[in-house]
C-alpha cells in the first residue's frame, strides 16, 4: 500500500470538476457579454437572447417548454422553493405533505422546519433495496394532502425510484408531486412529460458546472409561491439577476452530458460490476447497499462489517482516493447516514460504509487499484478491530450489539 | 464542515503504536459501544506497579485511533498512580488537538485506561479513596451525549475561542 502516483477521484456523487468545455463557454460569456438581461439595450438584449437560448435548449432535453424552466442557484434552492413554495401556496386546502426517510436534506430539512409552521409531514418507508413502494405514496395521501416529494435517485445508495409510478398516483388522487433528480440529471435519461412530473429540482456541479448553478422544472398551469421576491427575472417566480455565465455553462454541461450518455453508462456499468465483483470476493463479511438493478450507473454503497467508515475513507485518502462514508464519525452531527438506517442497516455496519462514485475521468486502472488497495485497508483495520478480534475467537457470531 | 486533524492525529492513525493485545495481561479494559460508532480496549502489563506495556485495539474512527495510540504511548513506563491521572484534555494536547466534535474519543481513550486500572485496582485490593475519586468519568455512557461530554466539549471550544481571539 504505497500508492502515492496521482490522485483517483472516486466521490462524482458529491460533485464534479468543471469540464474544460463547460469553463471555456462560460469563461467566453464572462469575457463579452456583461448585460444584465433585464436592460433595455444591445448588451441587455445580448445578454437576454444567451438565458433564452440556453432555456430552449435544457426545454428540449427535457422535454418541456422553455416556459417552464426556472434558473435557481442551485438543487438545495430548488428543493426548497418547491417544497415551502407549494406549502404556502396550498395551506387553505391542507396542510399534509409526504416524503420519504431517504431524501436528500434538503427536502427532509425543509419539510422539519415546515412542520415548525404547523404542517404534518408523513415520511414513507423504503424497502431493504432503498426503493419506495407507490402503493405506500397511494395509502399515505389524505384529504388534505397537498404534496407528494420522492427522489429520482438516491445520492448515497444509487436506488432510482419508481417515478413515473409514483407521478401517476398523485394525479390519481390530484396531488402535485415534486421529484429531486439532483443525481439522475445526467446520469439517466430524464424526460419530464413522459415521467409526468410536477415539479423537478436539478443542480449544474453533478454534471461539470461551477457550484452555484441549479434548475427548477415546473409544469405549466402549476402554481406556487414564490421563494426569492425582487425583480421579474425568470418569468416573475424567481427573482435576483440571472448568472448568465453559469446558465449558459448549464445548458453546455447537459448537452455534453446528453451526448455521452448511452457510452458513459456502459463503462461505468463495467467499472462498476468489476469492482462490485473484486471487493465483495475479496472482503468477507462485506455488503453491497442498494439496488443491484435500479440504480446509478456510477454509484456503490458497500458496508465492511467490524470497522468503522471514517477509518476506511482516511487510509484510503492517504493513498490517494477520494471517497465518502455513511459513518456517524464522518459526519458532523455523529448519527450514521439516515438512508443506510431506512434501508434496514443496523448502526453498527452503517457506521462501516463507504460511497465510491465514479465517473468519466475513472479508468479501468483507477478501480483495478482501489480493488488491490482497499481489500489491504479492510483487513489493517480488522486487525486493530477488537470487535473482529473476539469474532474470530469466536466471543460473539456478529458485530452486532445483542 | 470537513473535519481537519492535525499532522500528528494523522501520523498516529496511519502508523498507530502499540497495536494488539497482550497475553495474559494484567488488566484489560474495553470501552465504548458499536451503536455509536466506537470500542476502545486497552490490554495493560504492569509490573511492580509499573506499566511495562501497554497495547490497544479500537474500532473507531481516526480520531479514536489516534487517541487510542497516543494514550498507549502516555502510559508506558509510567506508574499505575501516574496514568491514572492521565486526562483525555492531555491526550487530546498531545495529538495537537482534535476537532470539537472529536473530543469524545478522547474521553473513550482515558476510559479504557481507568477501566483497566481499576480492574486491577479491585483485584489487587489497591483501591483507594484517593484512587477511586478518579473513576468518576468511567459512570458516563456514551450512548447518548452526557453531560460531561457536553460540558468538556464547551469548555474545549470555548478554550479554542479564545485561543482565536488572542492571535
Amino acid at each position: 500500500m504505497n500508492r502515492t502516483q496521482h490522485r483517483i477521484y472516486f466521490d462524482h456523487a458529491a460533485t464534479t470538476a468543471v469540464r474544460p468545455e463547460v469553463a471555456d463557454v462560460i469563461y467566453d460569456v464572462m469575457k463579452h457579454v456583461y448585460g444584465n438581461p433585464s436592460s433595455l439595450y444591445k448588451e441587455g438584449h445580448e445578454a437576454a437572447h444567451l438565458v433564452a437560448d440556453a432555456r430552449a435548449r435544457l426545454a428540449d432535453i427535457l422535454n418541456c417548454a422553455p416556459n417552464e424552466l426556472y434558473f435557481t442557484s442551485c438543487g438545495t434552492e430548488s428543493d426548497n422553493w418547491a417544497i415551502k413554495g407549494t406549502a404556502f401556496k396550498l395551506a387553505g386546502k391542507g396542510k399534509h405533505l409526504i416524503t420519504s426517510k431517504i431524501e436528500h436534506h434538503a427536502i427532509l430539512h425543509s419539510m422539519e422546519w415546515l412542520k415548525t409552521q404547523g404542517f404534518d409531514i408523513t415520511y414513507l418507508d423504503v424497502d431493504e433495496l432503498g426503493r419506495v413502494n407507490p402503493q405506500d405514496v397511494a395509502a399515505a395521501i389524505r384529504e388534505d394532502t397537498i404534496l407528494v416529494s420522492i427522489m429520482m435517485a438516491n445520492n448515497e445508495v444509487g436506488t432510482i425510484q419508481p417515478v413515473e409510478e409514483i407521478a401517476r398516483i398523485c394525479h390519481e388522487k390530484q396531488v402535485l408531486f415534486h421529484c429531486d433528480a439532483v443525481q439522475a440529471f445526467g446520469a439517466i435519461p430524464i424526460d419530464v412529460k413522459k415521467l409526468g412530473v410536477d415539479m423537478m429540482s436539478f443542480s449544474g456541479h453533478k454534471l461539470g458546472t461551477p457550484k452555484g448553478i441549479g434548475l427548477m422544472y415546473m409544469r405549466r398551469g402549476v402554481r406556487i409561491d414564490n421563494l426569492i421576491h425582487g425583480g421579474a427575472q425568470e418569468y416573475g417566480k424567481r427573482a435576483g439577476t440571472e448568472n448568465v455565465p453559469y446558465i449558459v455553462g448549464l445548458a453546455k454541461a447537459a448537452e455534453l452530458a446528453m451526448a455521452e450518455m448511452p457510452e458513459k453508462t456502459a463503462k461505468l456499468t463495467e467499472l462498476r460490476e468489476y469492482l462490485v465483483k473484486e471487493l465483495l470476493s475479496k472482503i468477507s463479511h462485506s455488503r453491497y447497499n442498494g439496488d443491484p438493478v435500479h440504480r446509478l450507473p456510477n454509484n456503490m454503497n458497500f458496508s465492511f462489517e467490524f470497522i468503522e467508515g471514517e477509518s476506511i475513507l482516511l487510509m484510503l485518502d492517504a493513498l490517494g482516493y477520494d471517497t465518502s462514508s455513511g459513518s456517524a464519525c464522518a459526519s458532523s452531527d455523529l448519527k450514521p447516514s439516515h438512508v443506510l438506517l431506512a434501508i434496514g442497516l443496523p448502526a453498527e455496519i452503517a457506521h462501516g460504509s463507504i460511497r465510491i462514485t465514479l465517473g468519466s475521468d475513472n479508468t479501468k486502472e483507477d478501480v483495478e487499484a482501489l480493488a488491490k488497495d482497499l481489500p489491504e485497508i479492510i483487513e489493517r483495520l480488522r486487525q486493530m478491530s477488537p470487535l473482529w478480534e473476539a469474532f474470530q475467537k469466536g466471543e460473539i457470531e456478529n458485530c452486532l450489539i445483542p | 464542515m470537513a473535519l481537519e486533524y492535525s499532522e500528528k492525529v494523522m501520523d498516529h492513525f496511519l502508523h498507530p503504536r502499540n497495536v494488539g493485545e497482550i497475553e495474559k495481561a494484567d488488566a484489560s479494559g474495553t470501552v465504548g459501544n458499536p451503536v455509536c460508532g466506537d470500542i476502545m480496549k486497552m490490554d495493560l502489563k504492569i509490573e511492580d506497579g509499573i506499566i511495562k506495556d501497554a497495547k490497544f485495539k479500537t474500532f473507531g474512527c481516526g480520531s479514536a485511533i489516534a487517541t487510542s495510540s497516543m494514550a498507549t504511548e502516555m502510559i508506558i513506563g509510567k506508574t499505575v498512580d501516574e496514568a491514572l491521572v492521565l486526562t483525555n484534555k492531555a491526550v487530546a494536547e498531545a495529538l495537537d488537538g482534535l476537532p470539537p466534535i472529536k473530543m469524545h474519543c478522547s474521553i473513550l481513550a482515558e476510559q479504557a485506561v481507568k477501566t483497566a486500572l481499576k480492574k486491577y485496582f479491585e483485584e489487587h485490593d489497591m483501591m483507594t479513596p484517593e484512587r477511586a475519586a478518579q473513576f468518576k468519568i468511567l459512570d458516563e455512557e456514551e450512548e447518548e451525549e452526557s453531560s460531561v461530554y457536553r460540558s468538556k466539549r464547551a469548555e474545549y471550544m470555548n478554550e479554542q475561542k479564545d485561543l482565536m481571539q488572542n492571535k
